[in-house]
């Protein structure tokens, strides 16, 4: 969003006008809270908030322009904060609550969202914790690990599937010459962590506690107290997010699977991606792994060049 | 208006909104349902089981589109991909007719995902209706623009809100989803008469009609959309019918939402408050 203008405009008589005014309220609805949650006490140049929203909002008998002004600003924080809690329990519960709560806010700062649609709201989550480690120190390997399979998880629920690749095509296509591409809402994940284990216990562990309660949620509150789950041990884990009759699966992999399919992946054609697994790997495990990725239907036309590894 | 061009000439009755939590019932129950509303924002996707359920709906019922981020207040020209996909929907579910807010939520580029109230000007009226007009004729279905419920004015303001949304529609040639429950969250949060708004918007142009809970704090009235409809709204309702004749009336409930009976009883309380309306159409 371009820098709002020094003052609202007084009157608006323009599209240009409109644009000038929609910059300051958007500016001022997006401003990161106070540390108390609410609109903060100086506008962006220094000036009083109080005297920045009276310049454009109308008091009531009841209301102050800068209470109404916080109205908004809380809900978009409030909407926003529940948005990207959702999309990421397993990030949540590894941070704890303050730390996530410290991580969306300065995320959310640093790239609002760009989309018609929350979906996308934690897509650029883990370049976010890459540029900057701090917030998630001393966990930044492991908090970069689950925000990219917590991305996953969105992209395997309703990414894109294109038409599989018919048994046809595979047989009368040379294996030479035969580039297979993946669904584009399998995503493979080279971890060092095992965070489909651990995801699947928060998930569990949240289910329970949400069974266990009958307390209604108190409307508009920011932050539901999460303690911090354990944390996985290290343990190299290779993992394919997908799904399957449109429900959400994780499926391990063998490194020579893996491997396989990241050479697809990358464009390499059969034989070639074949050769990947390894001298080891024996051709009637690599007949079993494609057998299963057949009927899983993964394999689609290569459409364009994107590598599906997202380690 | 029961039927009329601004919802596609359909004779809709009363509806609830398609929510998650009702899925499994709808699916293995198949209740007696006039029609859903979706967010159509919730299905524009590529894939997945959103559209998977989608389509078990509409093989089963009517369904109409209402949309949360077309912002059709925003200064910025409507998102090419956001349009593309919406056609695609509405190809999906045929909606007779296809409802957004009259807000605005986005500036270049950068989403708020809230309904933004206007400034109510005449400038912004005719950006307004330019983009409803340019939205309709991309998707091709008639399309009604929802008053929201607000918590702000602005001083730049130079009418009503009901004569801004009068304003609005007679330029774009649209239909109105009155919602009558964000009609008195504002007339709450701003002192302004609910009759006054109802009495005085194009009755002919209402196509649909929202009704819906709210949350009453110490100084203001937010719209929670998590309770029963409050009495003096369904007395708005009512008053809306007669001025309006029965129109498709559609329940949200959006937040710490019942089984589904409990919904759907609730929309269907609907049917008490239109006596008025049936002997203004004997």
């Amino acid at each position: 969003m371009k820098r709002p203008p020094k003052h609202a405009p007084v009157r608006i008589e323009s599209t240009d006008d409109l644009r000038l005014f929609q910059r300051m309220m958007a500016t001022a609805v997006t401003r990161p809270l106070s540390a108390d949650d609410g609109l903060q006490a100086k506008w962006i140049d220094g000036r009083s908030m109080e005297k920045v929203a009276s310049e454009f909002i109308k008091p009531n008998d009841r209301l102050t322009s800068f209470e109404r002004l916080q109205l908004y600003n809380q809900m978009y924080w409030f909407r926003l904060f529940d948005a990207i809690r959702d999309d990421c329990p397993g990030l949540q519960a590894a941070l704890g609550e303050r730390a996530f709560g410290r991580l969306a806010q300065a995320y959310l700062a640093r790239y609002p969202s760009r989309s018609f649609t929350l979906r996308n709201l934690s897509s650029r989550l883990v370049q976010f914790i890459g540029q900057r480690p701090s917030l998630t120190a001393p966990h930044t390997a492991l908090a970069l690990e689950i925000a990219r399979f917590e991305w996953a998880q969105t992209v395997a629920f309703d990414g894109e599937s294109k038409p599989v690749v018919s048994a046809a095509v595979l047989a009368r296509t040379p294996p030479g010459r035969l580039r297979l591409g993946l669904q584009p809402y399998v995503t493979l994940l080279d971890l060092r962590h095992p965070i489909d284990s651990y995801v699947i216990s928060v998930k569990r562990r949240d289910a329970m506690r949400s069974e266990a309660s009958n307390t209604p949620d108190s409307a508009g509150s920011a932050w539901k107290p999460v303690r911090r789950a354990p944390l996985p041990r290290p343990s190299r884990t290779l993992v394919a997010v997908h799904r399957h009759n449109n429900r959400l699966y994780y499926k391990r992999l063998d490194p020579g699977a893996f491997r396989i399919l990241e050479a697809l992946s990358q464009g390499r054609p059969l034989t070639r991606a074949i050769a990947a697994a390894g001298p080891g790997v024996k051709p009637a495990r690599v007949r079993n792994w494609f057998k299963s990725w057949m009927a899983l239907g993964w394999f689609c036309a290569r459409g364009n060049k994107r590598n599906r590894r997202a380690s | 208006m029961p039927a009329n061009r601004f919802n596609g000439n359909c004779d809709y009755g009363i509806g609830i909104g398609l929510r998650v939590p009702h899925y499994a019932h709808i699916l293995s129950k198949k209740p007696v349902v006039d029609w859903f509303e979706i967010i159509s924002e919730n299905f524009m996707v590529e894939g997945g089981r959103p559209l998977e359920l989608l389509d078990k709906i509409l093989e089963q019922y009517r369904v109409v589109q209402h949309g949360v981020s077309m912002y059709f207040g925003s200064a910025d020209k409507p998102d090419r991909t956001h349009l593309r996909r919406l056609k695609s929907l509405v190809k999906r579910t045929k909606t007779p007719w296809l409802s957004d807010h009259l807000c605005w939520g986005s500036v270049d580029g950068t989403y708020t995902h809230d309904l933004l109230p206007m400034p109510y000007t005449f400038a912004a009226a005719r950006r307004t209706a330019e983009k409803i007009r340019l939205v309709r004729d991309y998707l091709e279905v008639p399309i009604c623009v929802e008053n929201v419920s607000s918590y702000a004015e602005f001083h730049a303001s130079e009418m009503t809100e009901w004569e801004f949304l009068t304003e609005v529609v007679e330029l774009a040639d649209c239909g109105i989803l009155l919602d009558v429950n964000n009609i008195y969250v504002s007339s709450k949060n701003h002192g302004f008469n609910p009759y006054d708004y109802v009495d005085n918007v194009p009755h002919d142009r209402v196509g649909q009609m929202h009704i819906a809970g709210h949350t009453r704090f110490e100084k203001y009235i937010l719209d929670t959309h998590d309770h029963p409809v409050l009495d003096p709204v369904w007395k708005l309702y009512a008053h809306a019918t007669e001025l309006c004749g029965i129109s498709a009336t559609l329940l949200e409930w959006d937040d710490k939402i019942p089984s589904f009976d409990e919904v759907h009883n609730e929309a269907l309380k609907a049917n008490e408050f239109i006596d008025g309306a049936k002997k203004a159409a004997v």
